[in-house]
């Protein structure tokens, strides 16, 4: 089925190299951290998680998110989203991989990762982590590629797969749980230290992975003659809108907790991402910016005559994507170091190389989504309608 | 771990490799000071007691951190953002945020408090590591460094609820001033951090800050020995820890 | 198999150009030459034979690594009853002084590069 990347028009084959470009520019920005150490990044010893984490945290969300459509089809036995569920898959996988090439980019020395597994250390969450994120690539790899191939050959899948995919679904949730318990474990960060945390990682999850679907499904019927039908996206407009409620939701329940016991180790921490804290005020207009976007995209999902219309959903969708993307790709881990364990304020804000390369990952991750949709969608084509 | 086991371990182990050690240095003894042919210093739970009143009385002194820093090849930046530290000073309210107020002794909160490594008896940082490059070490709960082992993922500094851990942001070897033979220096990319001189120990020597505090405000010896000056100084004086709330069990104290 | 024929002819050449390097050293003699470390300048004794040292060393490095600082066992006995610590600067490079002519030129040879010498001092780089 690889050969289907191989063909395209002049469109496709542009886009491609624009990729190609772009990471072969961040790739000579590794290799210019790569030959100087992490302090080529706007990293400190005060701030050590920056950029690079943060991406993986929100790409474990958006790999996660496909079980919104596995579930439903697979569980439910809910056909509409038999056109879509394999676009979900796809997007696991491209996304999974960014997880891991962003670890490996942050890794000060990147060539002994596989320490990691020559010296398992089961009370680590990073290595139950790495279990789980690698697991979950193979689960989708085997699922998407036995599903694809049987429809290409016009039988049903093999009974085999469905144990599988059944076991992908509490698989997905896990990916994103076991992150969150990368933070939540720490008694020395008390941002980070809160129940909710997992929970709160996966309704942002559920909103901002399905959200981006929604987009993907509306550019696919722009560009291509894939139409992935009105009833999958309303369902997922749906799915985005409760998901947002209850991230939103948790985020109250995190801001009344640290205010009204008004703990200074709390406080402190969203005074910052707020208010900004001793003259710091980096990601106070980001803050600002996420809340006013998550409200604004809540409240026009919630009116049915908006959440219908494909352009205003289309909207509310960049809307919910652009705020969890802030919250969580920007704020979520930068905030947990302001203030440092001694009761520091350091200003942190990525610098050009760790953003080209930032970029430059994101770009690998668009050219393997693209590979992938083209295979679904050609295989797609063949089918006699 | 058990106590018989640690007395185990110190009077098996450490001592007869002490007496080879002692045996192989007169073989050895190219460049190496005579003092190195001394017996380990063994004990069973390394512990540091600070003495802030003597501290204060130095002013701002910073031997310990000068000593500790030539003894180790700890590179010296000009900018916070590359800092290296083992051991140095914080002003009292940072360090012992929770006992700060606003009437509190004049000369305590002015009073710049030594921090280092806790080597704490529940270290998180030793929790978190994915490849045990960071480790308690049973014998005497010293956290260890293998700087061979890690892999710079910096999980470590996160759980650190004292800033005790440094990350090697680039090269440190061209920001030593003066480079010790007989420690190594590390390479980009991997944390270091405070492991109680336990190479000063393999030969029979203190911490190098406590030998280099003139004030004696730095007393190091081992808890689970009754006799220890640590131990007396404990049960005679009133002394707190850094963070007690948190359950990590710091193995420094500090006598305000 | 579509174009079988091309697919194998493909991957011999890829096999060919990947040997290339093992047969160009053949073809040119280099792979005779052995290159002439120098002898030690102190000691008639390694801490193991000489013929385990030449392929294993790294071996014996790694495990006294780890006995290091791991175990913190520091000191072992030789094959003549000596007392050696577990050193590569003061025991090793106490009797090999010359890093460039011993452990350089077979690396090199080798073109291996082993990262000991980012952290650990060769003895005389100390001195200006």
């Amino acid at each position: 089925m690889l050969e289907k990347t191989l063909s395209g028009d002049r469109r496709y084959w542009g886009w491609v190299f624009v990729l190609l470009a772009i990471m072969g520019l961040g790739f000579i920005f590794y290799l210019k951290q790569f030959g100087y150490g992490l302090g080529i990044t706007g990293l400190s010893r005060d701030i050590t998680w920056g950029l690079y984490i943060a991406q993986f945290t929100f790409l474990v969300g958006v790999a996660a998110s496909a079980v919104m459509v596995v579930l439903p089809y697979y569980l439910h036995n809910y056909k509409a989203f038999g056109k879509i569920t394999i676009l979900g898959e796809f997007l696991a996988i491209p996304a999974v991989i960014m997880c891991m090439t962003f670890i490996f980019v942050d890794m000060g020395q990147p060539f002994r990762i596989l320490n990691m597994f020559l010296h398992p250390t089961l009370n680590s969450m990073m290595f139950w982590d790495s279990v789980a994120l690698g697991g979950y690539l193979v689960l989708n790899i085997i699922i998407s590629h036995h599903t694809l191939t049987a429809e290409r050959k016009g039988v049903p899948p093999k009974t085999w797969i469905k144990p599988i995919i059944i076991l992908s679904i509490p698989w997905a949730i896990s990916i994103h749980t076991v992150t969150a318990f990368l933070y939540s474990g720490l008694a020395a960060r008390p941002f980070w230290l809160t129940a909710i945390l997992a929970p709160r990682f996966l309704a942002s999850a559920f909103s901002s992975g399905p959200a981006l679907l929604i987009l993907l499904c509306l550019v696919l019927k722009k560009l291509t003659r894939f139409d992935a039908g009105k009833e999958p996206v309303q369902k997922l407009a749906v799915i985005v809108t409760y998901a947002m409620a209850i991230n939103i939701f948790f985020i109250l329940m995190e801001l009344f907790t640290a205010i009204y016991s008004d703990m200074p180790h709390h406080v402190s921490h969203f005074e910052y991402l707020f208010f900004g804290l001793q003259g710091d005020t980096t990601l106070v207009p980001f803050t600002w910016v996420s809340v006013i976007l998550a409200v604004i995209s809540l409240v026009m999902l919630l009116v049915p005559s908006v959440r219908r219309s494909e352009k205003t959903l289309a909207i509310a969708c960049v809307a919910v994507f652009a705020s969890i993307w802030i919250d969580k790709g920007l704020g979520m881990v930068i905030t947990g170091f302001i203030p440092s364990p001694l009761g520091q304020v350091t200003p942190y804000w990525p610098t050009w190389p760790e953003f080209l390369i930032s970029l430059a990952i994101y770009s690998f991750g668009l050219l393997l989504l693209t590979g992938l949709y083209k295979i679904a969608l050609s295989v797609r084509k063949e089918l006699p309608a | 771990m058990s106590m018989d086991r640690r007395k185990f371990m110190r009077v098996s182990g450490l001592a007869a490799l002490g007496l080879a050690g002692g045996a192989s240095r007169d073989l050895l003894a190219q460049e190496t000071p005579p003092d190195t042919t001394r017996a380990p210093l063994t004990g069973s739970r390394w512990a540091l007691v600070v003495d802030l009143r003597k501290c204060m009385a130095a002013g701002d002194c910073t031997d310990c951190s000068q000593a500790c820093h030539r003894t180790h090849n700890v590179p010296e930046f000009d900018n916070p953002k590359d800092e290296i530290k083992w051991i140095w000073k914080e002003s009292f309210e940072h360090v012992f945020e929770e006992q700060e107020h606003e009437f509190l002794e004049e000369a305590l909160k002015h009073v710049k408090t030594p921090v280092l490594c806790n080597h704490c008896d529940n270290p998180p940082c030793v929790r978190v590591c994915p490849t045990q490059a960071t480790w308690k070490r049973e014998q005497d709960g010293i956290v260890m460094m293998d700087w061979h082992r890690c892999i710079g993922c910096r999980y470590c500094v996160l759980a650190c609820p004292y800033g005790s851990r440094s990350f090697n942001w680039r090269d440190p070897r061209p920001f030593i001033k003066e480079i010790k033979p007989d420690f190594p220096t590390r390479s980009r990319g991997v944390v270091e951090k405070c492991t109680f001189c336990e190479e000063r120990l393999a030969r029979g020597l203190q911490p190098s800050c406590v030998e280099a505090c003139k004030e004696r405000a730095l007393i190091f010896g081992d808890l689970e020995d009754p006799d220890s000056e640590v131990r007396r100084l404990l049960k005679e004086r009133f002394t707190i820890r850094r963070k007690p709330g948190l359950g990590t069990q710091p193995e420094v104290y500090y006598m305000v | 198999m579509y174009d079988g024929g091309k697919v194998i002819l493909g991957l011999v050449v890829f096999l060919v150009l990947l040997a290339a390097p093992i047969f160009y050293n053949l073809a040119s003699g280099e792979a005779q030459h052995v290159p002439e470390l120098e002898k030690a300048a102190r000691g008639d004794q390694c801490v193991r034979d000489s013929t385990y040292m030449t392929g294993n060393h790294m071996d014996l490095l790694n495990e006294w690594r780890d006995q290091v600082v791991r175990e913190g066992e520091r000191f072992e006995t030789g094959p003549d009853g000596a007392t050696y610590e577990r050193s590569l600067s003061n025991t090793c490079l106490s009797c090999h002084v010359n890093k460039a002519e011993f452990c350089d030129r077979c690396h090199d040879y080798l073109g291996v590069q082993p990262y000991c010498w980012d952290c650990h001092i060769v003895p005389e780089e100390t001195q200006p």
